[in-house]
């Protein structure tokens, strides 16, 4: 196991957002992470990234306690792409790439050979190689979730977190920002809306609901019409795609 | 590992322009020294400056000699290194804020220096130990907590820091304004409002000698956070996961900032806009990377100060216009500007 969660739970202003989540990502595979609103996907996410110090159990990498590691160790093993990166700087998408390798850059060591090819790897991996002089003002919603891949990949993580990544894109560029990251061969962890995309993508499905962990495993055994009424109170009917073999929803409307 | 080519050709066009920069700066200082009650040609000036560097032995006038290297040649370094420490801030709490608006003044930190600076001034707080610059930079010290308190207590987002600012300034401008007014003898007073608007008039070798390292230091500082201010381009989350350490560089970056604006503020008042007009117009000329941002802003801002300190003593004959006055002049219609700017990409 590389990346994990051992009963970790937090909270924020009084209220508990997670609550006693057991978790662990299996290397090289993708595991989604799907729940209603407020079930506390993202906050599992930043947990799991370090971006908040749990408020009891641990979070572990390889072992170690991640809270042990240094910034900058955790920065070249995890990279994340939030839900909605913004900026109001004049910058391009090569520049955004080139944060990436922040982890591996001190204050005064210059850009070097291995910095270079990171960035045009990345920046390739995603399709934006051609349009790396784009300013960030002017590239659509698929683009800037391309680029912030790009900026990710670049940092040559072993796990990737998502935070709904499909999020305000059409079916298109859902389709193509998961296939890109399924066809990566790093762990990745994926917060997702749609449970047909889960279902269709995910190696495991993480289903969490009000903070605790309902269930995990191989999307057929998670995503069955049962839990999906228990969890998100809706009728659904599922069945395994003749296209896919996967489990696929169909919702009813009654 | 060897360093790519790429990046080092683009080094020349850089280099050019910063010694280009550099001797427009040297050069708005020699014409600040040949402006004053008693007009020097720029020749004169130029002699007494190769005397005084290099002993060359040119015929000056002990008078002209004296007036240029005892009062003006100090008060126009002075001006640089002021307007350049002042638009570095405005560089550094613009990229922390993550806010357009960030800078010393609109948040309240050159308020609260002014406010400790005048307590040390007019009530004599912490005797000689302190110092005028020791009651700035506590003050300064303290109006950062104040914005921090105000702003995490209202949620702590962006806007909230920079309206934070605004209170705090208001609170600080208040406190001095209650001691200058309780306390204060009429002269005093009268001294301290001029001081209060920006002055450089009372600038002499000690206070470049205390600025000076001030800017050097600080700016070094800052320029070794040049990545790491980049990072925060999308947020504090995001520099985070890409290894930066929020806690420690912001305890450094707001100290520096804070001790940068007390010193400056300490010795010529608190002059405004010139950390918000600064680094928004160097942002369009050299783009956002802090490496060239900050050497760029720190220029800039040096020679703006100087021109505008020319100008305080030649728009009105035979007056000198608070200092503070004349950067408001350019720096609030600018400040309208990216006011709209703001709204129109929203």
């Amino acid at each position: 196991m590389t990346l994990a969660a051992r009963d970790v739970r937090w909270n924020a202003g009084g209220r508990m957002i997670v609550d006693g989540v057991t978790l662990a990502a299996a290397p090289g595979r993708m595991l989604g992470v799907v729940g209603p609103n407020g079930s506390g996907k993202s906050s599992l996410l930043r947990l799991l990234c370090g971006l908040r110090n749990v408020g009891s159990g641990v979070v572990t990498l390889d072992g170690g306690n991640i809270r042990d590691l240094p910034r900058r160790a955790i920065a070249r093993r995890i990279a994340s792409v939030e839900q909605h990166a913004g900026t109001q700087e004049n910058v391009t998408v090569e520049d955004v790439v080139r944060l990436g390798r922040t982890p591996y850059r001190g204050a005064l060591s210059p850009w070097t050979e291995a910095d270079e090819a990171a960035l045009e790897r990345a920046l390739a991996q995603v399709g934006m190689d051609l349009r790396r002089n784009q300013p960030w003002a002017t590239l659509s919603g698929g683009e800037r979730q391309r680029t912030q891949i790009a900026r990710a990949l670049a940092q040559e993580p072993s796990e990737l977190i998502l935070d709904e990544p499909t999020n305000h894109l059409d079916v298109r560029h859902q389709l193509d920002v998961l296939s890109l990251v399924r066809g990566l061969s790093i762990t990745s962890i994926v917060a997702l809306h749609d449970l047909n995309l889960a279902a269709l993508f995910c190696d495991e499905v993480a289903i969490l609901n009000e903070g605790r962990l309902v269930r995990s495993g191989p999307p057929a055994a998670v995503l069955t019409a049962a839990l999906i009424q228990e969890v998100f109170g809706v009728h659904a009917e599922v069945h395994a795609s003749e296209f896919s073999g996967r489990p696929h929803i169909e919702y009813r409307l009654d | 590992m060897r360093a790519v080519v790429v990046t080092g050709s683009a080094w020349l066009p850089w280099s050019i322009a910063a010694v280009a920069s550099l001797a427009l700066l040297c050069l708005a200082i020699a014409l600040a020294m040949t402006v004053g009650e008693m007009q020097i040609p720029l020749a004169v000036v130029m002699r007494a400056l190769g005397n005084a560097t290099l002993d060359l032995g040119y015929a000056v006038s002990p008078i002209q000699q004296g007036v240029l290297l005892d009062y003006r040649l100090s008060r126009a370094l002075f001006a640089a290194s002021c307007g350049g420490t002042l638009a570095v801030c405005g560089v550094i709490l613009q990229a922390l804020l993550r806010n357009p608006l960030a800078e010393p003044y609109l948040l309240g930190i050159s308020a609260g220096a002014s406010t400790g600076a005048v307590a040390v001034m007019v009530l004599g707080l912490g005797g000689a130990a302190l110092g005028i610059s020791g009651g700035a930079l506590l003050g300064a010290v303290l109006a950062i907590l104040t914005v921090a308190l105000l702003a995490a207590g209202s949620g702590g987002t962006s806007e909230r820091v920079i309206l934070s600012g605004v209170a705090a300034a208001q609170i600080f401008n208040a406190a001095t304004a209650t001691i200058v007014t309780t306390f204060a003898s009429a002269e005093q007073a009268r001294g301290v409002m001029f001081w209060l608007l920006g002055s450089l008039g009372g600038v002499r070798w000690p206070d470049v000698w205390l600025a000076a390292p001030v800017t050097l230091v600080g700016f070094a500082i800052c320029l070794a956070h040049a990545r790491t201010l980049d990072a925060f381009t999308f947020g504090e989350d995001a520099a985070a996961s890409l290894g930066v350490s929020i806690p420690r560089v912001r305890l450094v970056l707001f100290a520096t900032t804070a001790a940068m604006t007390a010193i400056m503020v300490s010795i010529a008042g608190a002059v405004g806009f010139v950390g918000l007009l600064i680094p928004h117009a160097v942002r369009l000329v050299v783009g956002p990377r802090h490496i060239r941002l900050l050497p760029a802003a720190l220029v800039t801002g040096a020679a703006f100060l100087v021109v505008a300190d020319i100008l305080s003593r030649t728009l009105i004959a035979r007056q000198v216009l608070p200092i503070g006055v004349v950067t408001a002049l350019f720096g609030a219609p600018a400040f309208a500007l990216i006011l709209t700017r703001a709204r129109r990409r929203a």
